[in-house]
């Protein structure tokens, strides 16, 4: 393998790990925030106990987020300097502003959070969990500015005596049509991987847990935030596909395994072969017209096919082969979409158990719940490679190459050790949280916190 | 001023804030099983930064990150060029991050005994090799014509810049030492007293070896630098206080000590960001390495607006947790673990 490839490896690994992690952080921090707020609203002391008892999970998940996140902040620097070196004044102002505006809100609060409760008055305490979440949330959307920019980069022109680009409309950034749907999707499958977490805790307490009593409000709650959020999500989702799909066609083409254009073009929900232009592929299964809809909102809109925009992009950007890994985009983009709709029947089954009143005692029901907890991490899985798989070649559209941007003065063997070094520890770090998390998960609940006198340092 | 400069002021400003609060929760980190042999005692000792760390090492983050948007000529050759040596100190912030969630989730003495090596074990590593790598930025490392890095992981361990790094993971040890002496009760506060007296002098001696060196080594002239006379002050101020016992007055002049130390590396260094060795000529200047104007100058406004936000907050947080812990709280059967 190659510096490029294993610097690449290297990405792939560290940030689908990474953000595993992310996605139940900021979903289980909202809803630990609604939790904590029902408690300060009626004062039942069950939610007292789920508060504190999701805040352990939360606090877990939030602590391999932070310590993952600073690999991915340092790593552009080790493997991508000569992307860092063009980009940074563009790209690196989002990455500034979210360690000052939301990392340093996200990680102070929680330390309030978690340690407060004996001595911040109760209200106060509350604002803290709120800003844990919300600082949370703002610290994805300066990554998915930073991101949205490398996908359809804008507000910038070119240095004509260094020839890289520069920043010169910051709030372009930020209403980048491809970050404004990127964003609020990524928030929604947030919460839609939270309230699957939650919800496959509340099932598995529920159904083999001590205090089942006590679980039934959890289960509640995030039925209620899930069905939403993954409708919005969807909705969203297919949007964000119409924006690309005319900023990245290559990226849908690809997608959709599409080599040559159609009009109007059929779904394939499942097919064989077709990964590569000479291979011509078995569709399965074909739903007529929902391509077209899908990519462009028109029933009869026209989708370009691969091979004319590879023809158009040699003409912009001299010889090369500008087409993506067109087996991972069409699967990555089917495993996300079939797996949301598992998901909406989940909790659709849940919402309706809920209003007949047997969500808490239908056993089948809870065990699916509980098993559902691995399809957000997919679902969020497939998602990033969809995104990142389907900008390559580039690394910024049209700007730079990805396999411009690695570091000349960094070797193989450097890189090897690195991805090794980072492998086991991040292996290790996931046995680790799995087992915390799940013995937690199955704890019983703690009783309700005493109040104690410290004593003061500084008397003053 | 120019706004190149105003940024090199403040990821200066950055990495001494990053010293000033992470050194003391490094230093207890690196101390917490020494001052206390029971499970009790190192548990009030990471109570002490229990809600503090997670907020400090946001400085590291920014500071990076300021780096890359504000130099990116600076944060590409620096990174790139010590890469492994920035594997090391990942791989150090991350088991010393995870250590402190985990240690206590479960109540076997094994389980625990892990995670006290690892929290030991990666906060010393990390002040070590960031000290290594900042003196390295003050004394040189190779780079070639085309701002990058052509030496090998070797070459960044010279005499001087391990020096460095003991010099700075030292301070850290007496930083964390008062620190702790301040908020804790009874055994563990004896035992940080203790340590505190006794490494205080040793640090004060490393702290002005280091800045002579960095001051003959830097070829500055003879020009009287007043942060590193600062700091070698404060760090032999430090030594007679921690002697005295007056805790407050100590964790005082080890913050001084510890900010004006990092402060003089950032002020030797300057107007370069990085020093070839190779050549002067090929040295990455704060000039040469900055982004376009436009850029730093929306980058200032956000770090006018929230900078200041940010310090009240933090400051806010150190009030609520101004109280000393006591090792007594963490006795009996009921706090086995939460």
């Amino acid at each position: 393998m190659s510096q490029l490839d294993l610097a690449r490896l290297q990405f792939a690994m560290t940030s689908i790990y990474h953000f595993l992690f992310v996605p139940v952080t900021i979903g289980l921090g909202f809803l630990t925030a609604l939790l904590q707020t029902g408690w300060h609203r009626t004062g039942s002391p069950e939610l007292l106990r789920l508060t504190r008892f999701f805040g352990t999970v939360l606090v877990i998940g939030v602590a391999v987020g932070v310590v993952t996140g600073l690999v991915q902040e340092f790593q552009f620097g080790m493997d991508w300097s000569q992307y860092s070196r063009t980009v940074g004044d563009v790209f690196g102002a989002p990455l500034a502003m979210e360690g000052l505006a939301a990392f340093f809100l996200e990680s102070t609060f929680l330390g309030l959070w978690l340690f407060g409760w004996d001595k911040l008055p109760r209200r106060v305490h509350l604002a803290t969990i709120w800003a844990v979440a919300f600082g949370g949330a703002l610290s994805a959307l300066f990554i998915m500015a930073a991101n949205s920019w490398m996908q359809h980069p804008v507000g910038y022109k070119i240095n004509t005596a260094t020839g890289r680009p520069q920043l010169d409309d910051v709030w372009a950034l930020f209403t980048n049509p491809v970050f404004l749907r990127g964003y609020v999707h990524v928030l929604l499958a947030s919460l839609v991987t939270g309230s699957l977490v939650m919800l496959a805790v509340a099932a598995w307490q529920l159904r083999r847990g001590t205090d089942r009593e006590a679980f039934r409000p959890a289960a509640k709650l995030s039925l209620v935030v899930l069905v939403p959020a993954l409708l919005l999500a969807m909705l969203v989702g297919s949007e964000l596909g119409v924006t690309e799909a005319k900023y990245q066609p290559m990226k849908i083409a690809a997608a959709e395994a599409q080599w040559t254009t159609c009009q109007p073009c059929s779904f394939s929900v499942f097919q064989v072969g077709g990964g590569n232009k000479d291979q011509t592929p078995t569709k399965i299964f074909e739903i007529p017209h929902l391509l077209s809809l899908l990519a462009t909102n028109h029933w009869n809109g026209q989708v370009v096919g691969l091979n004319e925009v590879e023809t158009q992009y040699q003409q912009q950007y001299g010889p090369g082969y500008y087409v993506p890994n067109v087996f991972i985009q069409y699967w990555s983009m089917r495993v996300m979409a079939y797996l949301a709709a598992v998901v909406l029947l989940i909790g659709l089954a849940g919402l309706w158990l809920l209003r007949r009143e047997r969500l808490y005692t239908k056993t089948w029901f809870l065990r699916v719940a509980t098993w559902a907890v691995i399809l957000p991490f997919l679902m969020n899985t497939a998602g990033w490679l969809l995104t990142e798989s389907g900008r390559q070649p580039w690394v910024v559209q049209g700007l730079q190459l990805t396999r411009h941007g690695v570091s000349p003065s960094v070797d193989t063997t450097t890189v090897v050790i690195s991805i090794v070094v980072f492998f086991l520890i991040y292996a290790a770090l996931a046995v680790v949280a799995a087992i915390l998390m799940t013995r937690y998960a199955r704890r019983q609940l703690a009783p309700p916190p005493e109040l104690d006198e410290p004593v003061p340092a500084v008397a003053y | 001023m120019a706004f190149a400069t105003f940024w090199f002021i403040l990821i200066a400003v950055l990495w001494t804030g990053f010293f000033v609060l992470e050194g003391f929760d490094l230093g207890v980190g690196m101390l917490h099983a020494v001052v206390a042999r029971d499970e009790a005692g190192r548990r009030a000792a990471i109570n002490t930064i229990g809600p503090l760390w997670d907020g400090n090492e946001v400085w590291l983050i920014v500071a990076a990150a300021a780096m890359f948007a504000a130099f990116p000529d600076w944060y590409a050759t620096m990174f790139s060029g010590f890469y492994l040596a920035i594997v090391l100190l990942l791989a150090g912030l991350i088991i010393r991050g995870v250590s402190f969630e985990f240690r206590g989730k479960i109540g076997s003495r094994r389980w625990r005994g892990t995670w006290d090596f690892l929290m030991t074990a990666g906060s010393l590593l990390v002040p070590l090799v960031i000290g290594i790598a900042l003196s390295d930025l003050v004394h040189g490392v190779p780079i070639g014509s085309d701002q990058e890095y052509t030496g090998n992981l070797g070459d960044l361990f010279t005499g001087y810049s391990v020096f460095g790094g003991i010099t700075i993971t030292v301070l850290c040890v007496v930083h964390g030492a008062t620190f702790l002496a301040l908020k804790t009760t009874g055994a563990v506060r004896e035992r940080a007293s203790l340590i505190g007296r006794r490494v205080a002098p040793a640090a004060a001696v490393a702290v002005l070896g280091f800045l002579a060196w960095t001051h003959a080594a830097s070829g500055k002239g003879v020009l009287v630098n007043v942060p590193e006379l600062i700091a070698i002050m404060a760090a032999f101020a430090a030594a007679a206080l921690t002697a005295t016992g007056r805790e407050g007055w100590s964790f005082a002049a080890t913050t001084v000590a510890m900010a004006a130390t990092i402060g003089s590396l950032f002020v030797e260094l300057y107007p370069d960001v990085m020093v070839s060795s190779t050549s002067p000529a090929y040295n990455l200047t704060v000039r040469g390495a900055a982004s376009g104007e436009y850029a730093l100058k929306v980058m200032t406004v956000i770090v006018a607006v929230l900078l200041p936000v940010v310090l009240l907050y933090q400051a806010w947080t150190y009030h609520v947790f101004r109280m000393r812990v006591s090792a007594e709280r963490f006795q009996g059967p009921e706090a086995a673990h939460d």
